[in-house]
């Protein structure tokens, strides 16, 4: 029945189109996994070796430029390889990583993103150290968040987890650096996991 | 009786019409590009079947201006809404009914 394996074919095309004109799906969870890989020698180094860890809101010490590189490095790793393992992702159920939906979810992401990125700056400005950490997790969380309903859903949780450990990390600023580990660095391979095995495995 | 074959629109006998109309039924409105890298086919061939699906009246145009270039934008019409939920009932019958005609 050739008709029959044409409708059956149809229908799959039909789920699939709008499946990806409304969702970014290529998401990898690799990509979490690596964030958090990243995210957790990041604190390391900075605890460890540059003695970051600050205990009050005010640190006159300011922050130094070992730690913005170290943390830039970490964002820009991060961000490769989300982007390197979505384009691989793509490629391999043959679509193209760029079009509309890919668009709509950088430009939702990017407004809380910028606005945080201001936010750490004036922070950084004022000495205001201690709070940088749980301000950065708090923005990221919104970001996440607020491209949910267009990507994988299991990002909301992602989201909602690093907004409440940074509202801790907040309240409490001598834990900042730990919670902002169990935010970056945990909660992202745990959740990457997760998506590795609901959607790649097998 | 209508036979399950007379209750599938012509329209949609084509894959990418079927997939234009898959994507304008889940946004609100796309434009020809968008459209053009989801079907990832030819700007001409994309135009053909866009012509078609808007005689039907199943696809309507907006037309605008970003700054000083144009921008086209689709979106599904009522009847084009209409005609495709009827079209995926129909795929849908067609599958439960075990696959007899």
């Amino acid at each position: 029945m050739k008709e029959e394996k044409k409708y059956i074919k149809d229908i799959g095309e039909i789920r699939s189109m709008m499946e990806r004109s409304s969702k970014f799906l290529s998401l990898s969870g690799w990509a979490g996994i690596m964030a958090g890989i990243y995210a957790l020698a990041g604190v390391y180094v900075a605890d460890f070796y540059f003695g970051f860890n600050p205990d009050y809101i005010i640190d006159s010490g300011g922050i130094g430029l070992n730690i913005v590189l170290l943390a830039t490095a970490i964002l820009v790793l991060a961000i490769v390889t989300a982007i390197f393992l979505s384009y691989k992702r793509a490629d391999k159920r043959s679509e193209k990583l760029w079009n509309s939906t890919t668009r709509r979810l950088v430009i939702n992401m990017a407004v809380p993103l910028v606005a945080g990125g201001v936010v750490i700056l004036i922070l950084a400005a004022k000495d205001l150290t201690g709070i940088i950490a749980p301000f950065s997790m708090i923005f990221y969380g919104l970001a996440l968040f607020n491209v949910s309903g267009i990507t994988i859903k299991e990002i909301k949780g992602l989201g909602i987890t690093q907004i409440i450990l940074g509202l801790a990390g907040l309240y409490f600023v001598e834990y900042g650096l730990l919670l902002w580990a169990l935010g970056f660095g945990v909660a992202h391979i745990v959740y990457g996991i997760v998506m590795y095995l609901k959607y790649e495995r097998g | 009786m209508k036979t399950f074959t007379d209750r599938l629109h012509k329209a949609f006998e084509s894959r990418v019409r079927l997939g234009i109309m898959s994507a304008l039924a889940v946004n609100d409105t796309l434009d020809f590009n968008a459209l053009k890298e989801y079907l990832d086919i030819t700007d001409g061939n994309l135009a053909s079947h866009i012509k078609a699906l808007e005689k039907e009246e199943f696809i309507g145009v907006e037309k605008s201006f970003v700054g000083k270039k144009p921008n086209t934008r689709y979106f599904i019409t009522k009847e084009g809404k209409k005609a495709f939920n009827a079209h995926l009932e129909a795929l849908e019958v067609f599958i439960k009914s075990g696959k007899a005609l």
